[in-house]
């Protein structure tokens, strides 16, 4: 089995984001970057099929040279090897979703595992794109029933189950109201939501090794996608900030704020 | 000159980092009180490949370079320095194999180490023989193709629960120095017993006990170097851990800093956060620059020891300078929370308690200061 | 003239899913600013039970489609037939709500149309041809105006940013059509539903939520909400652990609430909860830590244990009444 995985290169969730006083960019001096959490979900959710069935995981990230450190931090979770689409300014979901479906095709995988959305853009559109534009089925914010700290997760099997035929596979759904199940056609592309695995950290060692794995480094003109992008961020601004409020000795003022100032109960 | 972390340098502290956040961190209090064997925790670290870092990776470890050891045990001490001491014994007790032992005995000695959970203690400390290392009183005798091994060694890290302890001993008291030798005494053989774990002021996650030898028979082949080098492999073993034990006060003082420079901007008097005060700002300043001064000479003595130079005085100097430094930020921490810092339910006190005892063990801050002195008459 | 297209959603019980009429109301307000009509869609195994209701709306047209393959939803089954009958009718905004289906759904007939798509949309602006819209970014962090350039734009709406109307006017047309359905390549298998007596988090006027601080035990949350006839929400925390439903996660990454009030009980307030619920009118923290980042969007905040606050407060409350 050969899953491509996706490792985009994002803002640490743990920091600080501030806009610039323009509103044209956020302050990035002295952000830490990091692997978007979902991606990494997604890079262990490989890793587990890929140990369960026997394969490959190829990592893919887009950017500059930089995103070779998220690539890397895939591979030394595991990943065999990865590819690196070479792009440097502005991209949207459209031309994301583009180049992939190219090293889609080139890799002929029969699972892409994405995130469901990037911490920074939180746009939740690029695996859905990208099934549309490979024709394949989709199985969005892929889940489990166990919880993290069950013995499933413990056991470290994949939650994306393959089909006795080997031709599908399914998956739990988060949805409104509850959990859906799929069963979707190979290859399919996949997006992971939260509760999906908890991602091993990297090892030592697995760092060490990753840094003699391959990497093959692509270009958007060598793979044929117009990246202009058809989405315009015109300004940035901080959400406006809610009035300060008080702390409040006990219940019993509590109840009465509430009740007469708030009048909400 | 290269100031900046490599990617893959980065990536190993950041790997630290996590571990010792969401790993090591929300329990370090509960094995600080307890002062309970933190298995979980070493469990986990050797998943990482933590525990094996020195070894080289043809034997099985993870063949980190000096410099990478101590960027990734800075971290580990930020997380708790007592399960960061207990990490670094295994590291500890098999240098000497991995300095000055043969190619069979590094696969025999070293290799299980990367294959499943195990500990190993580094045994040269004595009763009447701590910074005095000519004064032990550990004898080692030759019968046939064994050697017999009798006396007390005590403050042993992970006594309680090592799997093999390298251990010095000497053949002839009378020739001082030059008759201590080096052994590896693999298991828990007949004759070999640990005392109770010793109830510390700091570092109380780290497993310390007493190791007695009463006619322990090891096999000459498990003879680290000649006999009578054993002196020469522990001093090289002393300047290959020093960066890593000045690390380990890098880490406890950023770990203060961190704490003050948070609890300063919520701590409020005369209607200001403490940290606008200028009384506290010349603390944190100071804690800053010296965790900062501590970090670079540790750097540079590993660097050396990468460079395959003898590092003997830049290691104490990191050693000497980052315990003493952790010291007094930790203590400073501590003022910068006032009746707080004082109390165990704030992060604080511990650090200092921690401290403390990077300024006592593998040589105290005097004896470095006399290495200093030394090395400067040379 | 530009068509506003908004898809509606159906229920697995049937029921219009109430976040479609906030995406109705949004796709209203665009209409009006572009200068155009709305039009509405609903795929189903029976639209008639909803199209009425649709009707009533304020929309121009309602298009519905009738098909035993709606019955369960799925993108590769919708999104084909939303997206031709969106050139059919030269749609130039095609919307829905914010929910699990509408993000699934959104993105698959953006692709078929090459168009530009923004996600969570909090705001419209603008008149004409020059609309922008405003979504969050950096999970709630930023806020950002953004431009979409394709000829046909695709959005997504979040539900408690736009107020549903009160319908009115004349009742829509409601055409029915013939889908032209695909051939899918994924089925569907079951749908295990969290049943609740509780309202809908999105749409509760008022919710209780609990974290780390209830260490899994959620009985006096409940009790509380069921006094206030509130819905139950949780921290990441909490789900994570399996201690309630993962469908229960309010933040960035799970649901997105703006209710009358908001009770958070035991949660520290990690920077995604807070993006998930600081639009809440009045929000209340009770947390045992006094440094606790939730007390800085909190209106009123108690510093002491849930599980003394809680009783107490129902008490309170319950005097009240």
């Amino acid at each position: 089995m050969k899953i491509l995985v996706t490792a985009k290169r994002v803002e640490d969730p743990e920091s600080k984001i501030k806009v610039k006083p323009d509103g044209s960019d956020i302050v990035k001096e002295g952000l830490k970057y990091k692997i978007n959490p979902f991606d990494e979900i997604g890079v262990e959710e490989g890793l587990r099929l890929a140990a369960k069935h026997t394969g490959e995981v190829v990592v893919v990230s887009i950017g500059g040279k930089e995103v070779q450190e998220q690539l890397r931090h895939a591979l030394a979770m595991g990943a065999n090897r990865a590819v690196w689409v070479n792009h440097t300014g502005p991209l949207d979901q459209l031309g994301i979703a583009g180049l992939l479906q190219k090293v889609a095709e080139k890799e002929k995988p029969d699972i892409v595992i994405l995130g469901k959305q990037s911490i920074d853009d939180d746009q939740n559109q690029v695996g859905q794109y990208l099934a549309e534009f490979l024709g394949w089925g989709q199985a969005t914010f892929a889940s489990k029933v166990e919880s993290l700290e069950s013995e499933q997760e413990k056991s470290k099997s994949p939650a994306v189950v393959l089909t006795a035929d080997k031709k599908s596979v399914q998956v739990v759904r988060e949805v409104d109201n509850g959990l859906a199940t799929v069963e979707v056609q190979l290859p399919a592309v996949v997006t992971t939501d939260l509760r999906l695995n908890q991602p091993r950290y990297a090892s030592l060692p697995g760092i060490m090794k990753a840094k003699s794995k391959p990497i093959e480094e692509l270009t958007p003109a060598a793979l044929g996608v117009d990246v202009a992008p058809k989405i315009q961020v015109l300004k940035l601004a901080s959400p406006p900030a809610r009035k300060a409020g008080i702390k409040v000795p006990d219940v019993a003022t509590l109840v009465e704020k509430l009740h007469n100032e708030a009048k909400v109960v | 000159m290269e100031f900046q972390l490599t990617e893959s340098q980065r990536a190993l502290q950041d790997a630290a980092r996590k571990y010792a956040r969401e790993v090591v961190r929300p329990k370090a209090a509960h094995y600080d009180e307890t002062s309970e064997f933190p298995r979980d925790l070493l469990s986990a670290a050797f998943e990482l490949g933590l525990l094996n870092m020195a070894i080289p990776s043809e034997y099985g470890g993870v063949g980190l370079s000096h410099l990478e050891q101590v960027i990734v045990c800075e971290e580990l001490a930020w997380g708790c320095a007592g399960v960061a001491t207990s990490i670094i014994a295994n590291d500890l007790a098999n240098l000497p194999i991995i300095l000055h032992g043969t190619d069979d005995q590094k696969k025999r000695l070293l290799s299980p180490f990367g294959e499943k959970l195990k500990f190993s203690s580094f045994c040269l400390t004595e009763p009447g023989a701590g910074s005095d290392v000519a004064a032990m009183s550990t004898t080692a005798r030759l019968e046939g193709d064994e050697y017999v091994l009798n006396g007390n060694k005590c403050f042993i890290t992970n006594g309680g629960y090592a799997d093999q302890f390298t251990v010095f001993a000497t053949l002839d008291k009378g020739r001082k120095h030059k008759g201590i030798t080096c052994f590896v005494v693999e298991g828990r053989p007949q004759g070999l017993t640990t005392g109770k774990h010793e109830n510390k002021m700091g570092q109380r996650a780290s497993n310390t006990t007493t190791v007695t030898f009463d006619e322990v028979r090891v096999p000459v082949a498990n003879r680290i170097g000649e006999e009578g080098e054993g002196f020469k492999v522990a001093m090289a073993t002393l300047d290959n851990s020093r960066p890593l034990t000045a690390s380990l006060s890098v880490g406890i003082a950023r770990a203060a800093l961190e704490h003050s420079l948070d609890y300063s901007g919520q701590r409020h008097t005369f209607g200001k956060p403490i940290r606008e005060h200028q009384g506290v700002q010349f603390m944190l300043a100071d804690m800053a620059m010296n965790t900062h001064a501590a970090r670079l000479l540790t750097w540079e003595s590993a660097w050396v020891l990468d460079e395959g130079q003898r590092n003997t005085l830049q290691s104490s100097y990191a050693k000497c300078f980052a315990a003493d430094m952790a010291m007094k930020v930790a203590t400073d921490a501590v003022q910068v929370y006032g009746g707080y810092g004082y109390m165990k339910e704030y992060p604080v006190e511990k650090l200092m308690r921690d401290a403390k005892l990077i300024q006592v063990y593998e040589g105290t801050s005097q004896v470095q200061r006399l290495v200093i002195a030394k090395e400067l008459f040379r | 003239m530009s068509i506003v297209l908004i898809v509606a959603e159906q229920q697995p019980d049937g029921n219009l899913r109430k976040a479609s009429l906030n995406a109705i109301a949004a796709g209203k307000q665009l209409a009006d600013k572009a200068g155009g009509e709305l039009h509405l869609v609903l795929l189903s195994k029976d639209p008639s039970k909803l199209a009425g209701e649709l009707a009533g709306t304020g929309a121009k047209a309602v298009h519905t489609a009738a098909a035993p393959e709606f019955e369960h939803y799925l993108a590769e089954v919708y999104a084909p037939v939303i997206a031709s009958l969106a050139q059919e009718l030269k749609a130039t905004f095609i919307g829905a709500a914010s929910t699990a289906q509408g993000k699934d759904l959104l993105p698959r007939v953006a692709a078929r149309l090459k168009a530009a798509m923004a996600t969570d949309i909090t705001a419209i602006n603008g008149s004409g041809a020059d609309i922008t819209f405003t979504r969050p970014m950096w999970a709630g962090n930023v806020f950002a105006e953004v431009k979409l350039t394709t000829p046909v734009q695709v959005i997504s709406i979040r539900a408690t940013e736009f107020a549903a109307g009160a319908g009115g006017g004349a009742a829509a047309e409601v055409k029915s059509f013939q889908p032209k359905l695909e051939a899918s390549k994924t089925k569907f298998v079951s749908f295990n539903e969290v049943k609740s007596a509780r309202p809908e988090l999105t749409e509760a006027r008022v919710v209780v939520s609990g974290g780390r601080g209830t260490k899994g035990d959620f009985k006096e949350v409940e009790a509380l909400a069921d006094l206030l006839g509130a819905a139950v929400g949780a921290s990441r925390a909490v789900c994570d652990a399996g201690w309630v439903p993962n469908d229960y996660q309010v933040g960035q990454t799970g649901k997105v609430v703006a209710p009358q009030l908001y009770i958070a009980a035991g949660i520290s307030g990690a920077i995604q909860h807070l993006a998930g619920m600081k639009s809440s009118k009045t929000i209340v923290a009770i947390n045992k830590d006094p440094e606790a980042p939730i007390f800085q969007v909190a209106d009123y905040g108690l510093v002491d244990d849930l599980f003394k606050v809680l009783p107490a407060l129902r008490e309170g409350i319950q005097k009240l009444k």
